[in-house]
């Protein structure tokens, strides 16, 4: 697939590559929050990891490690680049469009957009949880999900 | 000698043509250009000997008489021709009724036979799909069993496309044989490259084309038995009774011609190419696999084509992977890579995991990849596929002892 510059410069230079740990360590850390979407059997999986500045609540880094195409590995980059210093509120308004949109991702890869929403919906309540905050149930108003 | 980039990996999808195939066919653009069915001036009677000429190379590869040879637009048209224009001949009931009769594929052939034949399922024939093993054979055996008083046709390709793999034609041709069942081969990725001999190898149809063969693309050829039994085709395209009123249509005769000169330089050259690939393919294999852990060659490791091969790496995708070795030109079975987003049928069939058919990388070689292009492949490939591992986390979840399919996944 012929991609743009964007999506290129991502995967050639993916941004935040990486974790803060074990999935052990990570678990049981409490300002990091962890989310792990998508199957291998699917052909992409995106691990996003989050952590949490106790002091602002808000992000102060974020990394990922995406099993996935060219694009699903730009998204998530993308995302990583994005979430650092917004409050959690703030991250949980990105919305796979933009992600789209700024990427200029071609139709038949919107579904890797999708796939770093929910990654980052997934990082965030992963966080919550584990500081008993409220997880509100988001809806997935994807803009034209591609499967 | 600096390399040349990018280098092109991928000759089962398609080969240049040959420099004397391009050679032979120019004068039948300008000079020779008349149309083989005139009869009656000088113009025609050129054309029509460099068709006649480039029948008796494509018989004598494939060791047949120039009669039962027609030349077609590629194997596409090849197979539809074989497959549909034999179930219509032999049909035992007629357009509109149930049980026209059974055909036997497999369902990791080529779409152009398999669509073909859904499409007489769905006109009252019937159909077997066979199911090959994790070896991705078709054998005689598997055949026996699939037989059925009202079979009328066989059709399993000689070589499988995307992991080379070489079925039991000759075997498979025998048995059909004594039970008086046609047996129709795509051999698009075995002639040209592999010996072949339509009466040792007990072969009623088969298609070939051009371009898999350092020949021109728009050109191919069906090969179609006279004697013992003399089979008979219901023709698909009507017209002006071109290729003895099987296939009308003007002679595509430049693109024939290098057909036939590309037949000619086959059957010259294969046997040498055959063993340097051979010995290219495996000082990639050995290397590839020595240097990256969790990765596996696809297929049987013996029974199959000496310049393919196809190798799943674990915990990358295939899309990914071709991104990061973007001056190698290969393909893959990554569902990112395909039209239908589905990861590869053919490895499916065989019973590699979709994780790891997202995973897999087909490279095949030809008639000029060099050694220096090997050695530049392998260390491509490594580099990238570390990379990539290092993105992973089904990667790190593999060095953390995580059993991947013990994982609750969320699919998407």
């Amino acid at each position: 697939m012929a991609y743009g510059p964007k999506i290129i410069d991502h995967y050639e230079n993916p941004r935040n590559v990486g974790n803060f740990g074990s999935q052990d360590s990570m678990k049981s850390d409490k300002r990091i929050g962890v989310g792990l979407v998508g199957a291998p059997e699917c052909g992409d999986v995106m691990q996003l990891c989050i952590k949490v500045d106790e002091q602002t609540g808000k992000i102060q880094d974020a990394k990922f490690k995406t099993f996935g195409c060219g694009s699903a590995i730009a998204s998530s980059s993308l995302a990583t680049e994005w979430l650092k210093g917004k409050s959690l509120d703030e991250g949980l308004a990105i919305r796979n469009s933009d992600i789209v949109q700024e990427l200029s991702l071609p139709p038949v890869k919107i579904h890797c957009s999708v796939l770093a929403e929910d990654a980052i919906k997934a990082a965030i309540a992963d966080y919550k949880k584990k500081n008993g905050q409220a997880v509100e149930d988001h809806d997935h108003d994807h803009a034209a999900a591609g499967r | 000698m600096s390399l040349k980039l990018p280098v092109y990996m991928d000759h089962a999808a398609t080969t240049p043509c040959d420099p004397r195939v391009v050679e032979a066919m120019l004068p039948y653009f300008t000079e020779r250009f008349g149309n083989s069915g005139s009869r009656n001036h000088r113009f025609g009677w050129e054309a029509e000997e460099g068709v006649d000429w480039a029948r008796e190379m494509a018989a004598k590869l494939i060791g047949s008489t120039d009669k039962e040879i027609l030349f077609t637009s590629g194997s596409t048209e090849s197979n539809n021709l074989a497959i549909k224009g034999a179930a219509y001949m032999y049909e035992k009931a007629p357009a509109g009724s149930k049980n026209r009769g059974h055909i036997i594929t497999a369902i990791h052939e080529h779409k152009a036979v398999l669509d073909p034949v859904k499409r007489l399922v769905k006109e009252g024939f019937e159909a077997t799909f066979l199911e090959p093993g994790e070896d991705g054979l078709i054998t005689a055996e598997m055949i026996a069993k699939a037989l059925r008083p009202d079979t009328i046709l066989v059709t399993i390709m000689w070589a499988n496309n995307e992991i080379g793999t070489i079925n039991e034609i000759p075997a498979i041709g025998k048995l059909c044989h004594e039970k008086g069942v046609l047996l129709h081969t795509d051999a698009t990725q075995w002639v040209g490259k592999m010996p072949t001999n339509v009466e040792t190898d007990n072969i009623d149809l088969m298609s070939w084309s051009g371009h898999k063969m350092y020949g021109p693309k728009g050109v191919g050829a069906l090969y179609v038995r006279r004697h013992r039994p003399r089979v008979r085709l219901q023709a698909l395209q009507d017209g002006g009774g071109q290729e003895r009123g099987f296939r009308s249509g003007t002679l595509n005769v430049a693109g024939i011609v290098g057909f036939g000169k590309a037949c000619e330089i086959a059957m010259n050259e294969m046997a040498a190419d055959a063993i340097r690939l051979g010995r290219l393919r495996k000082k990639l294999e050995d290397a590839l696999t020595a240097q990256i852990d969790v990765s596996k060659i696809n297929g049987h490791l013996e029974k199959r084509l000496p310049h393919i091969t196809n190798i799943s790496f674990g915990f990358v995708e295939g899309e990914g992977l071709m991104m990061a070795v973007k001056n190698i030109a290969c393909s893959s079975g990554s569902a990112c890579t395909s039209a239908s987003l589905e990861p590869s049928y053919v490895l499916k069939a065989l019973g590699v995991g979709d994780e790891l058919a997202h995973s897999s990388l087909r490279l095949s070689l030809g008639k000029w990849t060099t050694e220096e292009q090997v050695d530049y492949a392998i260390g491509e490939i490594t580099k990238a596929v570390k990379k990539l591992r290092e993105m992973s986390p089904l990667y790190d979840m593999h060095k953390e002892g995580i059993d991947l399919s013990k994982v609750e996944w969320a699919h998407h």
